[in-house]
């Protein structure tokens, strides 16, 4: 490709440079915190290149709060999610996808309707409801607002419908049950769909926040995030070094699971256009 | 008649609880805007629109709502034109540009309740590195997130280090199919960059900016897990937002009426939004 950019390579340099500057301020909270992380609290804030390196912070913050429980809280709380949407979405999207049943177009928009509105929106109003089914303040109740998914459904039907019927028929007439069918036939074919919409919404519900902090009130249901925010404001005596160590450990699971299959989230995340 | 049952049976579960936890409360709220609780001495019922000018009248609501607008006029574009310049960066063929990637990429993928912890420390007067830079240009000392001047900015700046990254993926993906085909065919007839860039490459990624757009104003008024951690809306409302205002009516002050139509100015909000997108959005079908 020729180039007809009148500054040529000067010009290229520059802009490498600009960009190298760019990558780098944008970097810099993340490295700042990394920075107090990992070195004694007296070096913080101070850039002594010679700085004694620790670990310290981490096993101190781990013990500071009990994180191992929030930890555990998270995980519980993201598979349940993660699990019932799949499952509740699978049925529906079948149905949808595949049967002709009176008002079905019509409940099906009806449903979309959570992909304007979400459920966080609503958290007054949702609080009143896990409160009346006696569930606030237990995992499941994180989780039971999100269980039914319009997101997943919409993508899982789309999916469904363009498996041939003709495979769909061949399991009929070996004497495949209607859920054998789905199982044997349309999961195993949308099998990536279900990794983009899984990892998306295991971002989503590892991260999420401000519904876990209406309606979790003790260290047995709390997630990491809520767990991570108590933390990271007390009243009185921040420690940065604590409290770094605190938020990159608890980022560190995603962290590294994207480092790993980024690509796979990359492509989910394309795939689906939102978190 | 079979076939009705279990498609009915299939569909059950999943539309009972969108329609527990999404449809009903949407309309359990628009409702009980219209109405005013019980309390001491009042009994109560019907009163229309009066919740809705009580919330009008409070100094509060309309500083976070005029706060939000502001918030979504400034992240939106910002983060926009963040996202393009990065995508442009890493879609070139410069040294390091994986690690650039993951240097804008990564705070995406971080909870924001940690984003809030990384920028508070970031913030703080005396330690955070902005103000060591402040002090070393000689700016003086400044409290970011105390002074009602600069708290909302600060938010700001927090939103669209999160989510410009997110972005830049699906500017990248549009970059990288734009035929290559368009890119010699104006080398060969001479056409400067800039110009190619301004005719071509800004036309093919309008969708993607569409998309995007849309996207970041939802951020705009869905996430306030940041205000919660850092500054409480605070100082004096300066950096409250609509869905903090609802989460402060409906939890701290217990104001349910209030939360509700707040709730409900919200939705209408988010509504236009999603009417927006879905005009603009039917038109461009060949997207994706």
């Amino acid at each position: 490709m020729s180039d007809t950019d009148a500054s040529g390579w000067p010009g290229r340099v520059a802009g490498t440079m600009a960009m190298w500057l760019f990558g780098l301020l944008w970097a810099l909270p993340l490295l700042y915190a990394i920075w107090a992380a990992i070195h004694p609290p007296l070096y913080a804030t101070e850039f002594e290149l010679r700085s004694p390196l620790t670990l310290a912070n981490f096993a101190q913050a781990w013990h500071a709060a009990p994180f191992a429980r929030y930890f555990l809280n998270t995980v519980l709380l993201v598979t349940f999610t993660v699990v019932g949407q799949c499952v509740l979405a699978t049925l529906a999207a079948f149905a949808f996808a595949r049967f002709s049943f009176r008002g079905r177009d019509l409940l099906f928009s009806a449903l979309l309707l959570q992909l304007m509105i979400s459920p966080t929106i609503l958290l007054v109003w949702n609080y009143r409801e896990i409160s009346w089914l006696g569930l606030a303040n237990t995992i499941p109740a994180m989780g039971i607002p999100y269980l039914g998914s319009a997101l997943g459904i919409f993508l899982l039907r789309q999916n469904f419908r363009t498996i041939p019927s003709e495979l769909d028929d061949a399991a009929r007439l070996e004497g495949c049950s209607l859920l054998g069918r789905l199982w044997k036939v349309y999961v195993p074919l949308s099998r990536s769909t279900y990794v983009a919409f899984g990892l998306t919404s295991v971002a989503y519900h590892w991260n999420d926040f401000l519904w876990p902090l209406v309606i979790s009130d003790s260290v047995s249901t709390r997630p990491l995030t809520v767990g991570l925010e108590i933390f990271a404001t007390p009243d009185q005596g921040v420690q940065w070094s604590l409290v770094t160590a605190a938020t990159l450990l608890s980022s560190a699971p995603l962290l590294v699971a994207f480092l790993i299959f980024q690509r796979h989230f990359v492509q989910s995340f394309l795939r689906i256009g939102i978190r | 008649m079979e076939q009705h049952r279990a498609a009915w049976l299939l569909v059950l579960p999943a539309a009972l609880f969108i329609f527990a936890f999404t449809n009903v409360p949407l309309l359990a709220t628009f409702v009980s805007s219209l109405y005013a609780s019980p309390v001491a001495g009042h009994g109560g019922g019907f009163v229309g629109l009066d919740n809705y000018r009580d919330l009008l009248s409070d100094p509060s609501f309309r500083t976070s709502l005029l706060n939000n607008l502001i918030y979504a006029a400034v992240t939106v574009p910002v983060s926009v034109v963040l996202a393009l310049l990065m995508a442009l960066g890493v879609n070139a063929a410069i040294p390091g540009r994986a690690t650039l990637r993951l240097s804008f990429f990564l705070p995406t993928m971080l909870p924001m309740i940690a984003v809030g912890a990384i920028w508070l420390f970031f913030y703080t007067p005396h330690y955070g590195l902005v103000d060591r830079f402040t002090r070393f240009v000689g700016l003086g000392d400044i409290n970011w997130l105390g002074d009602t001047a600069t708290a909302l900015p600060a938010m700001m700046a927090v939103a669209i280090w999160k989510q410009a990254g997110f972005f830049m993926i699906f500017y990248l993906a549009a970059l990288q199919n734009i035929p290559p085909v368009l890119r010699e065919a104006a080398s060969l007839e001479g056409v400067s960059r800039c110009y190619f860039f301004r005719r071509v490459t800004v036309p093919l990624l309008g969708p993607t900016t569409l998309f995007v757009m849309v996207t970041a104003a939802i951020n705009a008024f869905c996430v306030v897990d940041h205000v919660v951690e850092m500054t409480q809306g605070g100082p004096d409302n300066a950096s409250s937002l609509l869905l903090y205002y609802v989460y402060q009516a409906g939890f701290r002050d217990w104001d349910l009426d209030t939360a509700a139509a707040a709730t409900v100015v919200l939705v209408l909000i988010l509504g236009l939004l999603a009417s927006v997108m879905f005009a603009l959005f039917g038109r461009k079908v060949h997207y994706r």
